[in-house]
Parts: structure tokens; sequence; C-alpha cells
């Protein structure tokens, strides 16, 4: 006969019980768009610095601004998931150290200058409409490679920031065992880095950039699953709740959809896809990038969800 | 400076919830919500199962997850006992803290801030003891400062067998239960 263990408790907080459900949609939705953004701030600061921005049809003068709406969106979504709303300014008179999120307020501040920075290197038509002295900034912005430069660098290192701190904010938590991985900054950068080259694919004017961004994705792909198995190889070589917490994954309820959505649809099949494609094999399509960012997005939502379901044993005596 | 904890005797509980209706009247707790409860553990192989009753809150514990993640500061250590507690008007109502702690012991209060166990530190500071362990029918809870060995807890920890909730979660708890 099995050892018999079982808990019962008479709490019932909302959201907390049977168990942890506290971050909703808002959450993931504003890690992947953070995601999305540190990815196209990296790769529009890549081609800044390495010369690209020469060629007038650069893909690094429509990122900044798509960028900009995508990472207030996010900032919505994680607004709207804030209980207590009229404190929110209390984030900004006050810097915490060991607090992953009160760094990712203040990356957040610091990610607008250097994207609006991106954008008065070449303003739409639209921008100098509203504005006609934009033109006499951009004018002066570019009038020094140095400037350039800086912006480029910036842009990349903010993205680096951005991404990574995403992934920090719930590995912090010891609480959650599937969250415990220090890989999990690794996982969410390539992951963001991977649906921005597809997202940035998809609308690139430039032929030789969209190519080379087809076969940036192909690499943060591999990278990708390169990750998930070292994640898991930690997870099932480590204690119980750990081994457990991978399950939630691999075998357990959240199988299904991890198998199907996130590394079939969202990384193997594009992979194949785009191979073929940048081979020459067949033409490219926006299936295979479409795949790749709807894979991003639904990693995001169940890695916050599995997350908090993952939890240590309340068992105590022997 | 003090360390304030508790030493509960699981011997002795007997689950009444006396503790969790004294903590809501004392302060106030909104319907459906919890700052203290029970639990009942069953183990072993029939015919030998044990079981153990205990009554759980916030561990005010020495490593502090649920402080060091707060991005306003709002989640803080108090002067007094090392008492854990959360400034109202600081709070942004993030749930960081809530998803921080292992034993789940936060929730989200109706008017949106995080809220938990104070360890009634407006009590103790007057120098009486937490409601709940004020109404104990059994006598099973004690409360003091875990630093001072004269202290009713330290003698208890001291002459009985003990174990804290989730020690794996390397929180360091201030709430040990005697067996
Ligand atoms: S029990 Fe949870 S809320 Fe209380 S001090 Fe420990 S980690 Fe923080
Ligand atoms: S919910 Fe409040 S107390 Fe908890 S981490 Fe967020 S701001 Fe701090």
């Amino acid at each position: 006969m099995n050892e018999l263990l079982e808990l019962t408790t008479t709490r019932n907080n909302p959201h907390v019980d049977p168990f942890m459900a506290m971050w909703e949609w808002q959450i993931p939705v504003y890690l992947f768009l953070g995601g999305l953004v540190a990815g196209m701030m990296i790769i529009s600061g890549y081609f800044i610095f390495s010369g690209r921005h020469k060629e007038s049809n650069c893909a690094c003068f429509s990122i900044p601004f798509i960028s900009l709406v995508f990472l207030s969106l996010g900032m919505f979504a994680l607004f709207l998931d804030l209980a207590h709303k009229p404190y929110v300014w209390r984030l900004y008179t006050t810097f915490q150290i060991k607090s992953p999120m009160s760094w990712g307020a203040w990356i957040l501040i610091l990610v607008y200058p250097a994207l609006i920075a991106n954008i008065m290197m070449k303003p739409s038509l639209w921008m100098l409409r509203l504005y006609p002295k934009l033109s006499l900034w951009s004018g002066k912005v570019n009038q020094h490679p140095f400037f350039i430069k800086i912006i480029g660098i910036s842009n990349m290192i903010l993205g680096m920031m951005l991404g990574a701190y995403t992934g920090v904010l719930l590995s912090s938590m010891g609480s959650r065992p599937l969250w415990n991985t220090s890989l999990l900054w690794v996982l969410f950068l390539v992951s963001g880095l991977s649906a921005a080259a597809a997202f940035v694919h998809l609308f690139a004017k430039n032929k030789a950039e969209s190519e080379l961004l087809a076969k940036a994705d192909n690499g943060f792909l591999v990278v990708e699953l390169f990750v998930f198995v070292m994640i898991f190889l930690g997870f099932l070589s480590s204690a119980r709740p750990h081994i457990e917490a991978a399950q939630l994954l691999l075998t357990g309820p959240y199988a299904p959809t991890f198998w199907v959505f996130v590394i079939g649809l969202g990384i193997v099949i594009p992979l194949i896809i785009q191979l073929l494609a940048v081979n020459h094999k067949i033409r490219h399509t926006a299936i295979a990038p479409i795949m790749v960012i709807v894979g991003g997005l639904v990693l995001r939502f169940i890695i916050v969800s599995a997350g908090q379901y993952s939890h240590w044993f309340n068992a105590h005596f022997h | 400076m003090p360390r304030y904890g508790m030493v509960i005797d699981t011997l002795k509980c007997v689950g009444c919830s006396d503790c969790v209706i004294a903590c809501k009247t004392e302060n106030n707790i909104p319907e459906g919500y919890n700052r203290d409860w029970i639990v009942t553990e069953a183990r072993g192989k029939f015919p030998t199962i044990n079981m153990e009753i205990r009554t759980e809150r916030c561990n005010h514990c020495s490593e502090t997850p649920c402080v060091s993640c707060c991005p306003t500061g709002a989640s803080h250590i108090h002067d007094v006992g090392g008492v854990v507690l959360v400034d109202h008007e600081k709070c942004i109502g993030c749930k960081a803290c809530v998803e921080a702690c292992p034993y789940d012991a936060r929730y989200i209060h109706p008017d949106g801030y995080a809220d938990k166990c104070t360890f009634c530190i407006h009590r103790v500071e007057k120098g009486l003891k937490p409601a709940c362990v004020e109404v104990c029918p059994t006598y099973c809870m004690h409360f003091g400062d875990l630093d001072d060995p004269n202290s009713e807890v330290s003698k208890l920890l001291q002459s009985r067998k003990w174990h804290v909730n989730l020690p794996d979660a390397g929180t360091k708890p201030n709430i040990f239960y005697l067996v």
C-alpha cells in the first residue's frame, strides 16, 4: 500500500487557493511585449552599430516607433494588473536594489529615451508634419557619427537589460520551483530575440536584412531549443519539487500546450520552414514568423501559469 | 534586538479555529480572507496513520523574499522584533510579494494592498499578546523573543522536539511546531 499524505487547509484566499493564480493575463502579455521590444532594440541597435542605417530603407528606422507603441501597451497591461493603482508613483520615489521589479521600473524609464533617440535619426513623415521642428533636431543627431554609434550601442545594451530582467523577475522567486532556474533570463532573452527577428522580417523592406533576419531567427530557435534542454536537465537532476515542476510541462497538465504550441508549432516547424526558405527550396511566407511570435506569447503564458502552480511540499513529519 | 516568534504545540492544537476568528475580529479581516488558518496533515501507511493539526500564518521569516522583491519598500522589516509588515500607503498591489512567499501567506486585500499576519504588532507593542495566542483555549500557542534564551519560547524549543514548515524553501521561518 502506498504511503498516504494528505493536507487539508481551511484557508481559501482569493487567487491564492487552491493554488496560486495571482498573476493573470496581464503579466504574460507584458513579459511577451517586453521581450519582443527588447529583441527589436537589440536588432535595431545592431543594424545601426554595423552601419546598416546608411541604407535608406533600413529596418532600424521603423523599429523604434513600433517598439515604443508595443512597450507602452505592455506597460499598460502591467498597470492594469496593479491592485493599488493610485499608488503607482511609489515605484519612482525609491530604488530597491534587491527587487528585480524596481530594476525593471527604472530600466523602462531609460528605454524610452533610447527609443526616442533612435526615432530621431529619421522621423517619419507624419511626425515631421506634426512637429516640423523635429527635422532640425534630427539634423543635429545625424551630424555626429559618434552620436549614432551611441544610439546603436545604448539600444543594444538596454534591449539586453530589458529582455533579461523579464526572466530575472520570475527566477528570483525561490518560492516557485519552475521559475527557479538561472537560465530563465536566457530563455526569455533568446525567445524575445527570435520573436523580434520573426516580426521585423515580416515588415523589413530591405531584402538583405529580411534574409539576414530569417537566418538569425533560425539560429535563435536552435539556441532556444538548447536552452530548454539545459533547463529541463537541470530540473530533472534536482530535488523533487523541481522534478515535479518540470513534469508539469513535460508530461503533466501543461504538456499538450507546451509540446504542441511552444515546441512544435512555436519552434520546430517554423525552424524547418525557415531553413527551407533560406536555402531557397521554398519561398518566404508569413506563416513561419507568425508561428514563432505566437509560440513566444504562449511560452510566457505557460511559464507564468505553471510556475505559479509549482510549489514546495508542505509536509513535515516523518 | 528581540526576534519575535511563535512556538505552537501540535499535540495540544485541536483545530478549533478560535485563533482564526480572533484574528478576523481583532484585525477586521474582510469576509472570505484569512491571515491565519488551520492545516490538518495526515501521513503514514494504514493502519499506522499520524495526524498533525496546526495553526498557520506568515512565519515572519529571517530571510524574507517577500521584502527583497518589493519594488517600493512597502514590504519591510519592522524595527521591533523583526516582524515583517506591509506599509499600505506604499504598496502598489503588484503581487510580487504574494508570489514570492513559499507559504502563500499573503493575499491582496479588497482595498488593493498586500496583506498578511502582523503578529498583532499593535497589541504586542502595548505589552499584550497577539489575539490568536490570547484566545487559544488549549494554550497551544506561545509568543515571545527567540533571541532571549530565558524566554518561554526558547525554553520550549530547547526541551521539546519541533519542526518548521518548508525548511527547504530557505526562508528561516520563526514559527516552530512542537511535536
Ligand atoms: S511567511 Fe511568507 S510573507 Fe511571511 S515573512 Fe516568510 S516569506 Fe514573507
Ligand atoms: S504587492 Fe505591495 S507589498 Fe507586495 S511587493 Fe508589491 S508593492 Fe510590495
